[in-house]
């Protein structure tokens, strides 16, 4: 871990969540659809990180978002969720001392790895954000439909960003 | 000892997982109860001073309809005003509205944060504790229809919990035949132009159309307009039935709010306790 990689994260931090809080909060597809791209920032944390590290930078990224949405801890939990399921992903695909790659970003490890990754990670995140959200389960269905639109949404955006942000390095 | 904490240290990813979930679980349900005592939200300084400075481009593209539909509101004030101080010809007196000191004050405020898009929105306004603000004063647009309650205050901010949130019931009645029912904003779709009623007991006659006012059983005062009857056609099975109405009062483009004080509400409330005591 050296310091361009600490700043480059910082910056990313910043700019994903400022998005997220101007742009896509405001943002919504026939009230069902809602993107969560700032996780992002999460998935894309270099591999070398110590797990509590992880967790303490996710628990933060949480409750700053949640207290710009008063919606205290519910960020905050999805985010903690989407960790832990990044640390057993990332521990069953790749192994343990082939971290010849500092980022898991799309260009790094491959189009269909950054997939299956996104795809575990949003669809994690997004259950316990929506069923935290809600609080309740007399409208089970209706929220896993959210859940589903919502996660489609996100995993799209944040495909997207990766295909813009990133060139495929030759492997 | 020794054997459990290499166990420990070599599964710390899922008991790391443990500890912080439950401190998320904790903060989301302490959030969901009616005492609230940690201040992470809008009402914080910091987050709200951006929000202030934030909205500031958003105010200016809609100057234009805001400037109208507050001249409007002028011009029907101004109307209001002749009619209570209009001249009687007949005996050539000067009626004016004799009620000295009103029962409700309204404070005007600007939105600085509004989410529509959420299951649960909450609207941060520009005024706070320093200006007489307390939690549950019950908030109107102006001129259209029902906004919300005081959630949180800080010294110059506050929250609003928004009629687009699950926990906020208003009772409301058709403006007819005074049927009373209870708004709730929703189950099942999340569209901010869009209510229910419940509550509604089956014999009472709704057209589409009829025009549903607070009742005189809500916190807000008694006949502030909140919608028209959309849908009647709701199948239930019970003996109450459900309305869909279509909202006054257009959440996405809400500039200014009026926080209405009322002057008896803690009378109100002191007496009502005493009430629940007995039963």
């Amino acid at each position: 871990m050296n310091s361009k990689l600490i700043l480059v994260n910082i910056t990313r931090w910043v700019i994903l969540l400022l998005i997220q809080i101007l742009l896509l909060r405001n943002l919504s597809f026939y009230n069902m659809a809602t993107p969560f791209t700032y996780i992002l920032f999460l998935l894309l944390l270099p591999f070398g990180i110590p797990n509590i590290v992880l967790y303490l930078v996710a628990f933060f990224t949480g409750l700053t978002l949640d207290a710009f949405y008063d919606t205290l801890g519910v960020h905050t939990t999805a985010c903690i969720t989407l960790v832990f399921v990044r640390i057993l992903f990332i521990s069953v695909t790749v192994s343990r001392d082939g971290f010849d790659e500092p980022e898991p970003t799309l260009g790094n490890m491959g189009f269909k790895w950054f997939l299956l990754y996104a795809l575990f990670c949003t669809f994690s995140h997004h259950l316990v954000l929506f069923l935290l959200e809600t609080f309740r389960l007399t409208e089970l269905s209706y929220t896993l439909l959210r859940c589903l639109m919502s996660g489609m949404f996100t995993l799209f955006t944040v495909v997207l960003v990766e295909f813009i942000f990133y060139n495929r390095k030759a492997r | 000892m020794r054997n459990l904490w290499i166990f420990v240290s070599r599964y710390n990813a899922f008991f790391f997982f443990v500890i912080f979930f439950i401190t998320g679980i904790v903060l989301t349900v302490k959030n969901n109860a009616y005492q609230r005592s940690v201040t992470v939200n809008s009402t914080n300084k910091v987050v709200g001073d951006v929000y202030n400075n934030l909205n500031i481009l958003k105010k200016y593209m809609n100057l234009g309809m805001v400037n109208d539909s507050l001249s409007a509101e002028n011009a029907r004030l101004k109307t209001e005003i002749l009619a209570l101080r209009s001249v009687d010809t007949a005996r050539d007196v000067t009626i004016k509205d004799t009620m000295g000191t009103p029962q409700y004050t309204y404070l005007a405020a600007r939105v600085i944060k509004n989410s529509i898009t959420l299951r649960n929105n909450v609207i941060t306004i520009n005024k706070g504790s320093l200006d007489d603000i307390k939690p549950g004063m019950s908030v109107i647009s102006p001129g259209k229809g029902v906004v919300g309650y005081i959630r949180d205050v800080s010294e110059h901010l506050a929250t609003i919990q928004s009629l687009l949130h699950q926990k906020t019931y208003v009772s409301v009645s058709i403006k007819k035949n005074h049927a009373v029912g209870s708004l709730i904003w929703g189950e099942r779709n999340l569209d901010y132009r869009k209510a229910y009623i419940k509550e509604i007991p089956n014999h009472f006659k709704v057209k589409l159309g009829d025009t549903v006012v607070t009742s005189i059983y809500s916190k807000f005062p008694s006949g502030i307009p909140v919608g028209t009857v959309s849908n009647t056609g709701i199948a239930t099975g019970g003996n109450f039935m459900t309305i869909e109405i279509n909202l006054i009062n257009d959440f996405s483009t809400l500039q200014y709010v009026y926080v209405i004080k009322n002057k008896y509400a803690a009378e109100q409330q002191a007496l009502e306790a005493k009430n629940s005591d007995e039963q």
